[in-house]
């Protein structure tokens, strides 16, 4: 397989003119289209969800489109919670009116006049920035004649608020419990009516799209991975920080760029990904063809315990759990205290193989993102890093 | 309608059906657990999973609605081994100790546990991690964390049945519990002893405070006179727990059977029942004379029925501004009691110290409120110990009676006889259908004109229903009330008492009488009856509270000989002084 | 009426009486008061016409909706496997010392309370920690020391 080099690219956080000038113009370019050319563009980009879930967005938009119901929202999933990942911080604390523009545009749409930024509480410090920010957008855009409100709402501390049903259960002031689905939110969202939610890089993007044209952002990355994508890279690195690059490339490029030199694993998408060992390196591609991630990098060197590693992870799924489903709940304390109990030598290793196939069943049966996703790094850490788990 | 295969057999259902529905369809039966009919989905126990070709994940047949051209199997390995994993991790954070929990042999835990023969321990037992409490100071009701396998069925019945939420889901992730506010005992919360938690709780995490010992112990000492008063609605559902078909009505054998026991009088709460109605009919025309004749506006109407202790609770908790207009009647259960150790003990010739007074209730509430402390009206406890329907069944396994062989025998007297008035106490609707029987003929001196007796717009399923009767036609005495449309409510299950309520407080309610009682159904779906309940279940024992009813000679609660002889002999007449010290009673306000 | 009352009142006129409001008016209530009392949690209650337990049980979901008393400024140190890699042990360390408190407590004139917490978001200047809204990265033993001092002299 031919080698792909590391592409920087620098669409989310370079200066574009779109959204400065206080003017908006991107914004005004946007109106003087169609609601249905615009989801038509964004489909034919090829963009995916950059929360980490890879949805096709303009499939989404698509369907809140249709239907005639007169009340629907916009919704940006600022809730960065998953371990490892702090590229949304950046993108809000820099460029939040990429961000907004985005939001807008779907609203314009989908036909929706209120939009939200579901920010987690622990940026409740950006708060006074966003909203100065927010109050010249209005204005601007008022004038530039869309209907349409952003308001923040900001999170209390749980990680699984950024699960999108979950995010709107918190919206509507209850427990942020999942809720089954279908229906899905673009038919059923926040107080069920039709929803778009979408990550605030995602948005970003959308904007971009509209700035530069679908052609453009098609040159970036691959056929399965159009576009750029923002990672927060950290751990055994000496580049800790957020960086832009095009999707698609192979991991090994990208530990060669910046681990230490004493790679020993990557953690491919946060608590929730997958664990890529040394010698899988070559063969991953970062995308969604291969491993996706929702920005999150973190690397470990030779030094590092992976028991540890699997066992914070564990602690936090344990912790951060909504607690409603069986299989999550009790599943992921079963693993929590399963691994100690091999490790202590009061289970034999052959427990592991009991974990590991509990962790499949958790994997299938599991009613959010969250439980299913346990398996990933249990499984990819587990199997490749037995030996730690035991000795 | 909507085409799909389930294990490879063709069903067509309507749209909107779920997968375990439509399964159902087809005989196949999908373990549940978190599910319940009266109850909206939840999908959090992930028991019921299937698989559907082309899904990444199993699927939850509970929770999702059919699609055409769905492929479902429920029976694959993947499917078994899901679910086995499942069980097994709910035993793990579970306290099995089967042999020793009130819910041994009724435990849908246990049931698919035992289907699925889990005998062995695959997982690191997770109890001693959790520092479970066992909360017991309820006087209805007992909660066991360390049963619990968080279904929410609690939770959901006590928000979507009955709107008092006392119960709430805290925290999350391992800690994630069912809880109260503040994890405060049930007893120091808005719970109103309803006990329809208790109904729908799958495990022994939910169950009623017992009695059991205590009234064997009374029975078994010769110095004590144990007297026992059944109310209408456990005649038709007993018979559930012990093997018979919901709706069966089981009176003469629930009578054979207490008198097996060994209770020395067994009496009726339906005698108390009509005497509720002539004290009840009686202060309500006291009320609407007041307002009509007197044009006293300060006089509480509407009047509201006062004989579901649940529903007491729950007023006094949330609309407390509206106490005065319940009825001061205390409820058929309670005046029984006072009397018990009055009338009945002074007829008897019996100490009333010595006299044990036991009701069989369809009702966890009424364990609450044996224990108000205003109930001592005769000196002593007016009701000492309140056994439900399903306690009286365990006492009957216990005894070893064959139940369904019982002869029919007859209550004893005095406080035995009854009327079809007083029987229908146990259906929603029931006591306006009394009251209305009597009242109407005192206050025209004819029947009140409906076929057979049978008031049908106050009956039915409906949560909160209206009738109103034009009154024509009055005797001298009650020249008021000619031509005066008197209009009534009824309600049951309290998130329907809460319905009306808030009409009444805005002042956007017309009525002048309102019977509420606390759960679905009415009594006859109270707290305390045979588990497992449903609507379809509830029909059959409203079916036969009714049937019950025509069966009876007498229909009108003030045509009972045994309420005539108690007004001449000893309460001299309805609202007398004498009624009013044992038969009336006070509330408090327990807002914060 | 109550101070708590009257602030609650407020609040419920400011940002609606409906579910809705929930959510908002538990944080400015954690705000002001640093985590959310009986009283409080029952007349959130009765102004939103929900039952104290489901306000309990909604605040008790969230990390940072305190149902038990905190301090006036309520330390959180991440406890994200990058931090531990790079020396979140050393502060906690230096903060139980510095506070003579334990993870978990609340110093004694009220003005500390010291809590582990998930990923904050900054991974990349490990150790951190939040103290209230306000983030602190790249801790140092000494850097702690400094802020906490700051804080004392407040």
């Amino acid at each position: 397989m031919e080698s792909n080099n590391l592409k920087k690219t620098d669409i989310i956080f370079g200066l574009c003119n779109c959204t400065s000038n206080k003017k908006y113009p991107v914004l005004a370019e946007v109106i003087q289209k169609t609601p249905n050319d615009i989801i038509t563009e964004i489909i034919d980009s090829g963009l995916k969800g950059r929360g980490g879930a890879g949805f096709p967005t303009g499939l989404k938009w698509k369907f809140a489109a249709a239907g005639n119901n007169p009340e629907k929202y916009v919704i940006c999933n600022a809730d960065e919670g998953e371990p490892g990942t702090f590229k949304d911080r950046e993108i809000l604390l820099k460029v939040a009116g990429k961000v907004f523009a985005g939001m807008a545009i779907c609203g314009y749409c989908i036909n929706a006049s209120k939009g939200y930024i579901y920010l987690r509480g622990e940026y409740k410090f950006m708060l006074p920035g966003l909203n100065k920010a927010l109050l010249e957008f209005h204005e601007i855009i008022k004038e530039l004649g869309y209907n349409f409100t952003i308001k923040i709402l900001l999170g209390s501390g749980a990680y699984i608020c950024g699960e999108e049903t979950s995010l709107m259960e918190s919206m509507e002031g209850k427990r942020g419990e999942p809720r089954n689905k279908p229906p899905f939110p673009v038919a059923e969202g926040f107080n069920n009516l039709p929803t778009v939610i979408n990550n605030v890089e995602t948005f970003v993007n959308v904007t971009m799209i509209q700035k530069y044209g679908v052609e453009e952002f098609k040159k970036l990355g691959t056929q399965d991975s159009r576009g750029s994508k923002v990672f927060s890279i950290s751990g055994d690195t000496p580049n800790s920080g957020v960086y832009e690059l095009e999707l698609g490339m192979k991991l090994s490029d990208f530990v060669e760029e910046y681990g230490d030199g004493d790679t020993k694993a990557v953690q491919v998408g946060g608590a929730s990904g997958f664990c890529v060992p040394r010698k899988k390196f070559d063969e991953t591609i970062i995308g969604f063809e291969g491993v996706p991630t929702g920005g999150s990098m973190m690397l470990f060197n030779s030094s590092r315990s992976m028991y540890n590693v699997l066992s914070n992870y564990l602690d936090f799924f344990a912790e951060e759990s909504c607690g409603q489903c069986t299989p999550c709940r009790v599943g992921c304390q079963q693993l929590v205290q399963g691994i100690k109990a091999v490790k202590k030598g009061v289970k034999d290793e052959e427990y592991l193989d009991t974990l590991l196939k509990l962790s499949e069943s958790i994997k299938i049966t599991a009613k959010c993102g969250l439980g299913q996703s346990v398996a990933n790094s249990f499984f990819s850490i587990v199997t490749n890093f037995k030996e730690e788990m035991i000795y | 309608m909507i085409n799909l295969k389930i294990d490879n057999i063709d069903v067509s259902v309507e749209s909107g059906t779920t997968i375990l529905n439509a399964a159902k369809k087809l005989n196949i039966k999908i373990p549940t657990l978190c599910y319940h009919p009266d109850l909206r989905i939840a999908g959090n126990c992930r028991i019921c999973v299937v698989e559907q070709k082309g899904a990444r994940t199993l699927t939850v047949s509970c929770a999702t609605p059919v699609a055409e051209g769905m492929t479902i199997h429920t029976n694959t390995l993947k499917v078994r081994t899901a679910r086995k994993h499942i069980i097994e991790l709910l035993l793990s954070e579970h306290n099995s100790e089967c042999t020793k929990c009130y819910k041994n042999g009724n435990c849908e835990l246990q049931t698919i546990a035992a289907e699925y023969k889990i005998t062995n321990e695959n997982f690191i037992d997770l109890v001693p991690l959790h520092n479970y409490t066992i909360e017991h100071y309820s006087p209805s009701i007992i909660k066991d964390d360390s049963k619990c396998i968080r279904c929410q069925r609690c939770v959901r019945t006590c928000e979507e049945l009955q709107s008092v939420s006392a119960l709430c889901v805290a925290y999350k992730g391992d800690h994630m519990k069912i809880s109260t506010f503040l994890e405060k005992s049930m007893l120091d919360v808005v719970c109103t002893n309803c006990g329809q938690c208790v109904n729908r709780c799958p495990v022994g995490a939910l169950v009623e405070k017992n009695h059991i010992e205590e009234v064997w112990n009374a029975i078994y000492d010769p110095e004590k006179h144990v007297v026992v008063q059944t109310a209408p609605a456990v005649r038709v559902a007993l018979g559930e727990d012990l093997d018979m078909e919901p709706g069966t009505i089981v009176t003469g054998k629930m009578i054979s059977a207490l008198k097996k026991l060994g209770i020395d009088s067994v009496l009726d709460t339906d005698f108390s029942a009509d005497l509720t109605i002539m004290e009840e009919g009686t202060e309500l025309l006291t009320r609407l004379k007041k307002a009509l004749v007197d044009k006293d506006n300060t006089v509480a109407l509407p009047m509201m029925t006062s004989c579901s202790p649940g529903w007491i609770k729950f007023i006094e908790h949330q609309f407390p501004e509206l106490l005065p207009n319940l009825s001061t009647c205390k409820s058929p259960q309670q005046m029984f009691g006072a009397l018990a150790k009055t009338y009945y003990a002074k007829k008897r010739n019996i100490n009333p110290a010595k006299v044990v007074s036991i009701s069989i209730m369809p009702c966890t509430a009424k364990k609450f409120e044996a224990d108000r402390p205003e109930m001592r009206s005769s000196g002593y406890k007016d009701v000492d110990y309140v056994l439900t329907t399903r306690e009286l069944a365990i006492m009957i396994k216990q005894a070893g009676i064959d139940f369904k062989t019982l002869s029919e025998e007859k209550f004893d007297s005095i406080m035995g006889t009854s009327t079809g008035a007083a029987v229908i106490f146990g259906a929603s609707g029931g006591v306006m259908e009394a009251a209305l029987r009597t009242v109407y003929e005192l206050i025209t001196g004819i029947e009140i004109p409906f076929e057979n007796l049978n008031i049908t717009p106050v009956r039915g399923m409906d949560g909160v229903k209206e009738a109103s009767l034009k009154i024509e036609g009055t005797l001298p005495e009650w020249n008021f009330l000619e031509g005066v449309t008197v209009n009534t409510a009824i309600a049951h299950g309290l998130v329907n008492a809460k319905k009306v309520m808030k009409n009444v407080a805005s002042g956007k309610a017309n009525y002048h009488f309102i019977e509420i009682m606390a759960c679905p159904g009415g009594c006859l779906g109270g707290g305390g009856q045979p588990i497992p309940t449903d609507s379809d279940i509830r029909m059959k024992r409203n079916r036969a509270i009714y049937q019950e009813d025509t069966g009876m000679k007498l229909r009108k609660s003030h045509e009972n000989p045994e309420v005539i002889q108690i007004y001449n002999e000893f309460l001299e007449k309805p609202l007398s002084h004498k009624s009013h010290e044992l038969l009336h009673t006070t509330y408090i306000s327990r807002k914060n | 009426m109550t101070e708590v009352q009257e602030m609650i009142i407020n609040l419920a006129n400011k940002h609606g009486s409906g579910r809705e409001s929930l959510i908002p008016i538990l944080q400015a209530i954690v705000e002001k008061q640093n985590f959310l009392s009986e009283e409080a949690m029952n007349e959130i209650a009765e102004q939103l016409d929900i039952s104290a337990a489901q306000v309990f049980g909604t605040a008790s979901f969230y990390s940072f909706l305190d149902t038990k008393p905190r301090g006036k400024y309520i330390i959180r140190v991440c406890k994200s496997i990058i931090a531990e890699m790079k020396g979140k042990k050393e502060i906690i360390k230096t903060l139980e010392n510095s506070l003579k408190i334990k993870v978990g407590q609340t110093t004694s004139d009220k003005m500390f309370s010291l809590l582990e917490t998930n990923d904050i978001g900054w991974s990349d200047q490990e150790p951190s920690m939040l103290i209230n809204e306000i983030p602190y990265t790249n801790l140092t033993p000494e850097k702690v020391i400094t802020i906490i001092n700051e804080y004392r002299s407040k």
